[in-house]
């Protein structure tokens, strides 16, 4: 098989970028997506050309790494498979495939595919942590978790941090990525005496950031590789509006107040 | 030279307690005034990262991918081992220093594993603590699975992202740090030289990846936590972007480089499919607790799977290792899986494969139990292959996958270079001539939560003066010639692209420095890789420029690198006239084709000195002496 692909190519951050068409040479269905590109480029290096700048590294869909937007699509046309999973076995004989950044201000382009996803570690500074040095955790069965708690944390903590989330998103909200990071934590007995600060530092840093706000259009959970689900958003909401109560109308204790 | 591994005296069982009193301290006053260089950010170099700067050490972080948070810790999928014996099933500290020890085939330093095992419980407390989501049984304490090479079961697990929960845990307790100021990231950094003043380690040169520059740092140390070298093979389970660079810079500055011919070949992965490939996929050794071995009986036998009757199958592992069956080590397991493909048994198109079979676990268990057990491999299978594992078998051959070997350190993970420390894989004390499954991220989170946060202080304890600053005259020449090398790639404009020198390289290894090596095939190797280095260098195309985010002239760099790494693995391996481990030298095995190891004259580690580009490189022997555990031959049967 061959198609045609038509790619987004952008020097530099400050350079304005635009579409460029590319024939593949011949293709197996076996092929991963990033294989192909892999081959297109080695073409393009070989005829004297720039290769086309792209994430990705594990390419077994766990790193969060690659990303792309596939025909309007955030990691292409299968639901819960990354970009790097997406073989060519999926597209057809002579199809036209259009290959993008993500898009989305917070998200700045650095160079033809790749993206500055920077802001979503703030954002893990602000709060994506429970507060343990080392050396000083009790015994690990000394605190049961029921297995059904555990088993919900685990889904949220899947999440891989490829910000496909973000870029489906029409408001670039990033609360699908923050809310899988706080229900986690939120969820387990050692991530409460944090779980306020969490929450509302969190979604601060979010907010600073320049991500949007979550308007319930699920276009997040559609395309998340891991199929995180926006249940965790209406959690998070849950929490945020629970932790400003609590810092509003809560005693704190004298030495925390100011 | 000479190397001393400085282990402690007295009984093994006391030997880190009786060290950590020995050790020296900085207080927590003068913590502040050290300044601690950290390269990568993988389980073994975020911990430690994170960890000093919990301590008070002023820390600087340095990753070559966009996040911290990207490392190829990340996808180890089964789990990690520790000593808690919480199945109660007769597990101790000791049994695990005995299992790794003789897993590594009695090629390790006996004083490093037992310390491993001994922090191993510490591990799962700290990570349970940072919110890791472990497996759980249903009265809500931790869950265990079993892995290779062990008859108990000590493997902790978070269904089959172990290496991504671990991780995102040390990234976590990193991340607090960076806000708190006491860590300082360097996101899209590459080290790319290693700055040696008066033979101490004393900074870095580094090229950020985004616009090409280069930066200097100094410190008082410098922490290389930066991963194996199994790309070098090119086709492997390693990420793309795993490479040898830093440690290679660092061997060519003068640190020693211990063993680089123990590569692991992990006996589960996806077979190859074609020559666009640019990795495999490993398929968790977990499978292997419900998952049965076999090909058929008969060669050249072209039924599929489900029309060859029971007794016409065979499965191997089972008949010749009927004690540890499908759990036999995976140095073993690959080896039995080249054998009885290269009797012309293997299945699948290239006769590259074998079956792993779950017939009888989902008649056993049902189809739910494996689904909740492994569904998430099962999916990447699928996805791979576009084959169902749950109704024909899995198709699987052995891959590269770990490199045991690395640059050499002593008790206190220092190099021979003082001021330089290595961890995790980048290191090669723990795991001898094979690891074990679930062994590597125990190592590399021993390593960076619950050793060199002890040990560094013996190196810094000693400093009376500030470290140079990067006006240092040795910052300038290193600087210099990084940008010198930059410079030849970039203006070579050869005709032919960096990945067709590792495409051709990866093959050269495969071929002669793989599953089995032999002296011709070495010496074959040892002729190819230097006449496919001067191509390289005369033939090498590099587009774009070095100011800008320049993916070729990054891979370019690397693949030079791997150029001589190869070379030093092949005689290694050549010099190493033994079978251990993951290093089978076809004159040396046993009637029926096992590891024939050489105790009287190879029970040592082989530390590599570099003398100069044209010069050969000078082998420096560290005699392991096995005090506690008497050697012998390695039986899984």
């Amino acid at each position: 098989m061959k198609v045609k692909l038509k790619v987004w190519r952008q020097k530099n951050r400050e350079q304005k970028g635009g579409f460029k068409i590319y024939e593949t040479p011949d293709l197996n269905g076996d092929m991963s997506f990033l294989e192909m590109l892999d081959v297109v480029n080695e073409n393009l290096t070989n005829s004297g050309s720039e290769p086309v700048a792209f994430d990705h590294d594990c390419r077994e869909g766990i790193c969060g790494t690659c990303s792309l937007v596939i025909d309007g699509k955030p990691h292409g046309p299968h639901q819960g498979v990354a970009t790097c999973q997406t073989y060519m076995r999926s597209f057809k004989d002579g199809d036209v495939i259009t290959v993008e950044p993500y898009r989305a201000d917070p998200f700045p382009v650095i160079k033809d595919l790749v993206v500055d996803r920077k802001p979503l570690d703030r954002i893990m500074q602000a709060g994506g942590f429970i507060s343990v040095r080392t050396g000083s955790a009790p015994d690990a069965n000394s605190l049961p978790v029921a297995k059904e708690t555990a088993e919900l944390a685990m889904d949220a903590a899947a999440c891989i941090g490829c910000g496909a989330c973000v870029a489906a998103c029409k408001n670039a909200s990033a609360m699908l990525f923050v809310s899988a990071k706080t229900g986690q934590l939120n969820l387990l007995p050692q991530g409460q005496p944090e779980k306020d600060a969490r929450v509302l530092s969190m979604v601060a840093a979010m907010d600073e950031a320049g991500f949007g706000n979550c308007t319930n259009q699920y276009e997040c959970s559609a395309v998340c590789p891991k199929l995180i689900s926006h249940d965790f958003i209406s959690k998070l909401n849950r929490d945020f509006v629970a932790a400003n109560l609590r810092r509003t109308f809560k005693s704190q204790p004298s030495t925390l107040i100011g | 030279m000479n190397l001393d591994s400085k282990i402690p005296s007295g009984p093994i069982t006391t030997k880190w307690d009786r060290h950590l009193i020995e050790s020296k301290l900085v207080s927590a006053n003068n913590k502040r005034k050290y300044e601690i260089i950290v390269v990568g950010a993988g389980l073994a170099g975020s911990s430690a990262a994170a960890t000093f700067g919990e301590l008070g050490y002023r820390v600087k972080s340095f990753v070559f991918h966009d996040s911290p948070r990207r490392a190829h810790s990340i996808a180890a999928q089964g789990g990690i081992n520790a000593a808690k014996n919480y199945q109660n099933d007769g597990d101790s500290v000791y049994r695990l220093f005995y299992d790794t020890v003789k897993g590594g085939d009695f090629r390790s330093r006996e004083a490093n594993v037992y310390r491993l095992a001994q922090v191993s419980g510490n591990i799962i407390d700290q990570c349970v603590a940072q919110g890791v989501p472990f497996g759980r049984e249903y009265g809500g304490l931790l869950a265990n699975r079993s892995f290779g090479g062990a008859q108990v079961s000590r493997t902790f697990y978070a269904r089959g992202q172990t290496g991504q929960q671990l991780l995102l845990g040390a990234y976590s307790a990193l991340s607090r740090q960076i806000a708190l100021g006491s860590v300082e990231m360097h996101t899209h950094s590459e080290m790319l030289d290693l700055v040696v003043i008066d033979g101490h380690a004393k900074g870095i040169v580094v090229r950020n990846l985004e616009s090409g520059e280069l930066s200097l740092h100094s410190a008082d140390a410098v922490v290389l936590a930066t991963g194996g070298y199994g790309n070098v093979f090119n086709l492997s389970t390693y990420a793309r972007g795993s490479n040898a660079t830093a440690a290679w810079r660092a061997y060519k500055k003068g640190a020693c480089f211990a063993n680089p011919c123990y590569t692991q070949i992990h006996p589960t992965c996806i077979p190859v499919s074609g020559d666009y490939q640019s990795k495999l996929t490993l398929m968790s050794e977990s499978l292997r607790n419900d998952g049965r071995i076999w090909v058929p009986k008969k060669v050249g036998d072209t039924r599929a799977p489900g029309d060859i009757p029971e007794d016409e199958r065979d499965y191997y592992l089972e008949r010749m290792y009927p004690a540890f069956g499908n759990l036999a080590p995976r140095d073993i397991s690959s080896r039995a899986a080249k054998r009885v493909c290269d009797e012309g048994r293997g299945v699948g198109e290239t006769g590259l494969g074998v079956y792993l079979d779950f017939a009888d676990a989902i008649n056993r268990l049902g189809e739910g139990t494996i689904r909740e057990r492994y569904g998430n491999l099962f999916d990447i299978y699928k996805e791979i292959t576009d084959e169902d594992a749950y109704t024909v078998p899995m198709r699987i051959f052995p891959a590269v996958h770990y490199t045991m070997g690395g640059l050499w350190v002593d008790y206190n993970l220092m190099s021979n270079l003082p001021g330089l420390f290595v961890l995790g894989e980048a290191n090669f004390s723990d795991h001898g001539a094979n690891r074990l499954g679930a062994s590597a991220l125990m190592q590399g989170l021993a390593d960076g939560y619950f050793v060199i946060p002890y040990t560094i202080a013996n190196y810094l304890a000693e400093i009376r003066s500030p470290h140079p600053g990067t006006d240092h005259e040795a910052f300038r020449e290193a600087e210099e010639s990084v940008s010198a090398r930059t410079r030849r790639l970039l203006d070579n404009k050869g005709s032919r692209s960096t990945d067709s020198f590792h495409k051709e390289l990866g093959v050269i290894m495969w071929q002669y420095c793989g599953m089995a090596r032999n002296k011709e095939g070495l010496e074959k190797a040892l002729q190819l890789i230097p006449e496919l280095r001067e191509e390289f260098w005369n033939e090498v195309n590099v587009p774009g420029s070095g100011q800008e985010f320049n993916q070729s002239l990054e891979r370019a760099g690397r693949i030079a690198d791997f150029l001589e790494l190869a070379e030093l693995m092949c005689r290694d391996a050549l010099a190493r006239e033994e079978s251990c481990g993951g290093h089978f030298r076809e004159e040396h095995q046993t009637e029926d084709g096992e590891a024939l190891r050489n105790d009287e004259g190879f029970s040592f580690v082989s530390a590599w000195r570099h003398l100069g580009d044209e010069k050969e490189p000078d082998l420096v022997r560290e005699d392991l002496v096995y005090e506690e555990i008497k050697m012998a031959t390695r039986s899984y049967k």
